[in-house]
């Protein structure tokens, strides 16, 4: 009755080799392009060349005469079905938002939006289909620089994204200090720092971003079950489930939503896209299995963006730079629709300007716009990425205005270890931080003094190549995230997150989790957890997700939520279960339940040598022969947990970035980054979350910059011209924790996912201007392209060289009767 | 329609293909080898990525035709009875991978670049693997990966 068993060492904190790796590496898997199906018809799209235009005439007749072709659908066929694309956060009461069908009815409001549908048998006979389509186009004022579009009135005659709003604003949005009575009036500490302190005023560019994962966007529609069946490379099949009914009135009941392999997300599948819809609509009429799966160039023009905000920061401080103030107005572009969260991103925002800093008053503006532009929507970090970049931005630029170093000005504004928790100007509690000790590793793994006598030694003699030393020390508010705050922000939706664990009468166990991995390894992640809750093996243990007639219920996978929310809800179905399984141990070894223990696996009875381990017990409930009366046959566990805070990961990074004077040409020579995520599960996952949001950071910073050229076309339509790093652009990193446990979770965990991205671009940008500020450059706007590196240096040493005009796009040459300047050189506003 | 016969991870296959159809698309479409896969239209990103005749190609850069006579390798045909390769067991064992997308053209590209220089400094490894983009991984661990397999005798 007595299995021996060897006590099962920890698992967390181990760096358990990826359980989900042994398909992906040998190619057996399940992208949603992958799925074929009896009779299985494919769409291609038909998508507008024009930012903005009327529809004017529409003829399929020829492509209704292409080989293979079932059907030809335009908006007009399915006007009043089609539904509109749902926005789940209104951020104010008075939000502006159009309509947003997904095939454009009579009108196109952004480059790239679907006109015409082809449905076809094969993919291929549906694209040659598309290009017969003929469009009638009538070409509007198109609203695409951010700046003119939020001042444009019917009166002034500026450009409107959509002429029957009257207006390009959609929603203002504010949080102030005073009025919330989390500290003192912004104005005020402005005013008295204009006479007796510093006040900083600065400008700085989020230029836009594309998420560009790299498994393009797939969706597969079978109506011939009971339930509907999509499978979609989404981030959200839960919410895509729901949204789906919630639009179509088609019973959620009757909808199966399965995320399968999903290639990378970022942000990027977080949305519930018109492809989706429109695949769903054409199964539904045809009663045939659909697939649609977009090129990248599709994926780039109509796939959300990211970014793209103006940040104006006032900045006020005493003369020895104690900060009295921060004022931050935003202008947000939302592209050509508030998309799913579109309108919500920069408010994510709101809470982070004041970082990790203690200022007395604080006030945020944000005003979203629409534009005739892909619309927007979270790309990794979210609004705190732009958040980051303007504070940690402005804190540098302070230190240079001041004469002091970067890094005594940020100490004697941050918070103290020993002040945590800690509630901040914007109304957040941090619950748990160590800034010195994050800090000091950084700097000796980085070998900073090292490298600033370096950095003195290249000034000194003049070398062409000048150092500069970046600092960017951060946090972020993640794990999304309390329901009754996203209540309070009007969000749509809670953000609990759901657990099953099912014990199966092999003494194995499947874990059912709301959280839908996209690459994050949360098979790995959570057998670690259940591992050591159950004192089962981690080998035995099968992590099921992304389907929502498997995984029933959730809130899928965003927002660095799926381990400090859905890793908690984990835990707590964990203990469930051996709660259950508790009162059958006492039942079989006949002793009272409050004798019995359980650990390491095992249900003991105190003080003798008695006992049974969980996979008897759950052999013992599956034949149900010998239970206590009353007691269900079942030890399986649901739990949902909503968490009572964010949690608040923070770090330093430092970057070293090498000057070229002559050129402009910048390289990366260091990067060192001290994280504290609190307690870590498996420290190889972790890093390799870090790294990838390292380089989409650096990135940001460096190289990518979705370009619009004057007629609204996106000129960064391909891999050729959006620059993505490559293996040969970037570096390897030196990376470490310290750990200050997270205290609103029991695992003590903090989310990892974005911290990378959020804290790497201003730690970039600053070192680059870190080597040229002694030449009096103030601002180089990103990406640092060696042109704008060039251009920012020679501007600066009164360089009297001509104007460099906007670089043409190579493929617009002015000869082929096609114009188009790419924003490359002016910095971009458009 | 032409008609084709090639060997695709060992297996003789032979098939009628519209002369336009690319490698990539009849490896997915004709013969559900659907571990290789597209991730972009432009050549770009790598993901693709086979050998034909023994050498790296894109395979969205060549026409199936082109591929008559051949012999093909994808990530389906690299592990032996079994048994892992040893660049797919050090992307493993390195963490050089995340979504798994980029995955079998990183490994194809990799075994490549090990063929061609089985002691690659880290440098030689991010050139050589510059053709193939990922978005996950921010390549650290890929190059370890790479140098994990070197050390290993990976070139096999």
């Amino acid at each position: 009755m007595t299995a021996v068993q060897d006590a099962p060492t920890a698992e967390i904190g181990k760096d358990r080799r990826r359980k989900e790796d042994q398909r992906l590496i040998t190619g057996r898997t399940r992208w949603t392009d992958n799925i074929t199906l009896p009779g299985m018809v494919h769409l291609a799209m038909v998508r507008s060349p024009f930012a903005h235009a009327k529809i004017t005439n529409i003829n399929t007749s020829a492509a209704l005469e292409s080989p293979n072709v079932v059907r030809v659908i335009t908006g007009a066929d399915v006007a009043d079905e089609q539904g509109s694309l749902p926005n789940a956060w209104p951020i104010t009461p008075d939000q502006v938002a159009p309509a947003h069908p997904p095939i454009a009815v009579d009108r196109v409001v952004f480059a790239g939006e679907i006109v015409a549908v082809i449905v076809a048998r094969s993919a291929a006979e549906a694209r040659d289909a598309a290009e017969l389509v003929d469009i009638d186009y009538e070409p509007l004022p198109a609203a695409l620089d951010l700046k003119a579009a939020a001042e444009a009135t019917p009166e002034n005659g500026g450009a409107l994204a959509h002429p029957e709003l009257g207006t390009n604003k959609s929603a203002f949005w504010k949080f102030d200090s005073a009025e919330a009575g989390t500290g003192g009036n912004v104005d005020e500490a402005i005013a008295k720092a204009r006479t007796d302190g510093v006040v900083l005023e600065r400008e700085y560019r989020q230029q836009r971003l594309i998420p560009a994962f790299m498994e393009p966007r797939s969706t597969v529609v079978d109506p011939t079950g009971e339930q509907i069946t999509m499978w979609s490379a989404t981030q959200i099949p839960h919410i895509l489930k729901f949204l789906l009914a919630a639009v179509t009135g088609v019973s959620e009941a009757k909808i199966r939503v399965i995320a399968p392999d999903v290639g990378g997300g970022f942000g990027g599948k977080l949305q519930t896209t018109p492809e989706e819809f429109i695949t769903f609509l054409v199964a539904r009429k045809l009663g045939k299995p659909v697939k649609y799966t977009e090129t990248r160039s599709e994926s780039l023009m109509a796939g959300h963006h990211g970014r793209d905000q103006w940040q104006k920061l006032t900045l006020s401080a005493e003369k020895d730079g104690t900060v009295t103030g921060l004022k931050v107005e935003l202008l947000a572009d939302l592209g050509s629709h508030v998309a799913l969260i579109g309108g919500g991103v920069p408010v994510l925002g709101a809470f982070m300007f004041n970082a990790i800093y203690k200022f007395p008053a604080y006030q945020f503006n944000c005003q979203t716009v629409l534009t005739n532009k892909t619309w927007t929507d979270a790309y990794r970090g979210a609004g705190r990425p732009e958040a980051t970049f303007g504070i940690e931005r402005i804190m540098s630029d302070l230190a240079a205005e001041l004469g002091v170093d970067p890094f005594e000005l940020r100490e004697k504004n941050w918070i103290k270890h020993e002040e945590f928790p800690f509630t901040t100007v914007a109304g957040l509690e941090y619950d748990s931080g160590n800034y010195e000790a994050a800090t000091a590793n950084a700097k000796a793994m980085f070998g900073y003094d090292e490298l600033r006598a370096e950095q003195m030694a290249r000034r000194e003699s003049g070398d062409k190549v000048q150092l500069g030393i970046g600092i960017s020390t951060f946090t972020e508010m993640c794990g999304l995230a309390p329901s009754r705050v996203l209540g309070s922000l009007d969000y749509g939706a809670g953000g609990w997150e759901h657990a099953s664990v099912r014990m199966l009468p092999t003494g194995k166990v499947e874990v059912l989790t709301g959280a839908t991995a996209h690459g994050q390894g949360h098979a790995t992640a959570f057998s670690q957890i259940v591992a050591d809750r159950l004192g089962v093996a981690f080998e035995d243990i099968e992590v099921l997700h992304g389907d929502t007639a498997i995984a029933h219920k959730g809130m899928d996978t965003y927002g660095s939520r799926s381990l400090v929310v859905g890793g908690e809800a984990v835990v707590k179905a964990a203990d469930k279960v051996i709660e259950k399984a508790k009162v059958i141990a006492a039942h079989l070894l006949e002793a009272s339940e409050d004798d019995v223990e359980f650990a390491g696996g095992r249900f003991t009875v105190k003080g003798t040598d008695q006992g049974l381990a969980m996979a008897e017990i759950a052999l013992a409930t599956f034949a149900a022969h010998n239970l206590p009366d009353g007691v269900e046959p079942s030890l399986d566990s649901d739990a949902t947990f909503d968490p009572v805070n964010f949690n608040y990961p923070h770090g330093t990074h430092l970057c070293a970035m090498e000057v070229d004077t002559e050129t402009g040409q910048v390289t990366m020579r260091k990067y060192a980054a001290c994280d504290d995520i609190g307690n870590i599960i498996n420290p190889l996952i972790v890093e390799g979350q870090l790294h990838g949001g390292l380089v989409q950071g650096i990135a940001q910073a460096l190289w990518e910059e979705a370009v619009y050229d004057d007629a609204g076309t996106l000129v960064t339509g391909s891999f050729v011209d959006y620059l993505l790093p490559t293996s040969a652009d970037t570096i390897s990193f030196d990376l470490d924790h310290t750990t200050s446990p997270a205290t609103t979770n029991t695992l003590g965990t903090k989310g990892v996912g974005e911290a990378g991205t959020i804290a790497s671009t201003p730690a970039v940008v600053n070192a680059v201007l870190d080597a040229v500020r002694q030449f009096g450059v103030q601002d180089i706007r990103m990406p640092c392209t060696p042109e704008r590196v060039w251009k920012a240096i020679n501007d600066a040493r009164g360089g009297a060289q001509a104007e460099t005009v906007a670089a043409a796009a190579p493929h617009f040459d002015a000869s082929t009767g096609m114009e188009g300047t790419t924003d490359r050189t002016s910095g971009g506003s458009a | 329609m032409t008609r084709i016969n090639l060997t695709v991870d060992g297996d003789k296959v032979a098939d009628d293909v519209e002369p336009r159809m690319l490698l990539v698309q009849y490896l997915r479409e004709k013969l559900g080898k659907t571990g290789t896969v597209i991730g972009c239209d432009t050549s770009n990103c790598g993901a693709c990525t086979v050998h034909l005749d023994g050498t790296s190609v894109k395979s969205c850069n060549v026409l199936a035709v082109q591929a008559d006579g051949a012999e093909v390798t994808t990530i389906e045909g690299l592990a032996q009875d079994g048994e892992l390769h040893q660049v797919q067991e050090s992307f493993r064992e390195c963490h050089g991978l995340q979504c798994g997308f980029c995955t079998p053209g990183m490994i194809m590209q990799s075994i490549d670049l090990l063929k061609n220089n089985p002691k690659p400094s880290e440098q030689e490894i991010r050139v050589g693997l510059e053709g193939n983009l990922c978005r996950c991984t921010g390549y650290h661990n890929i190059v370890k990966s790479v140098q994990h397999a070197a050390a290993q005798g990976g070139a096999q």
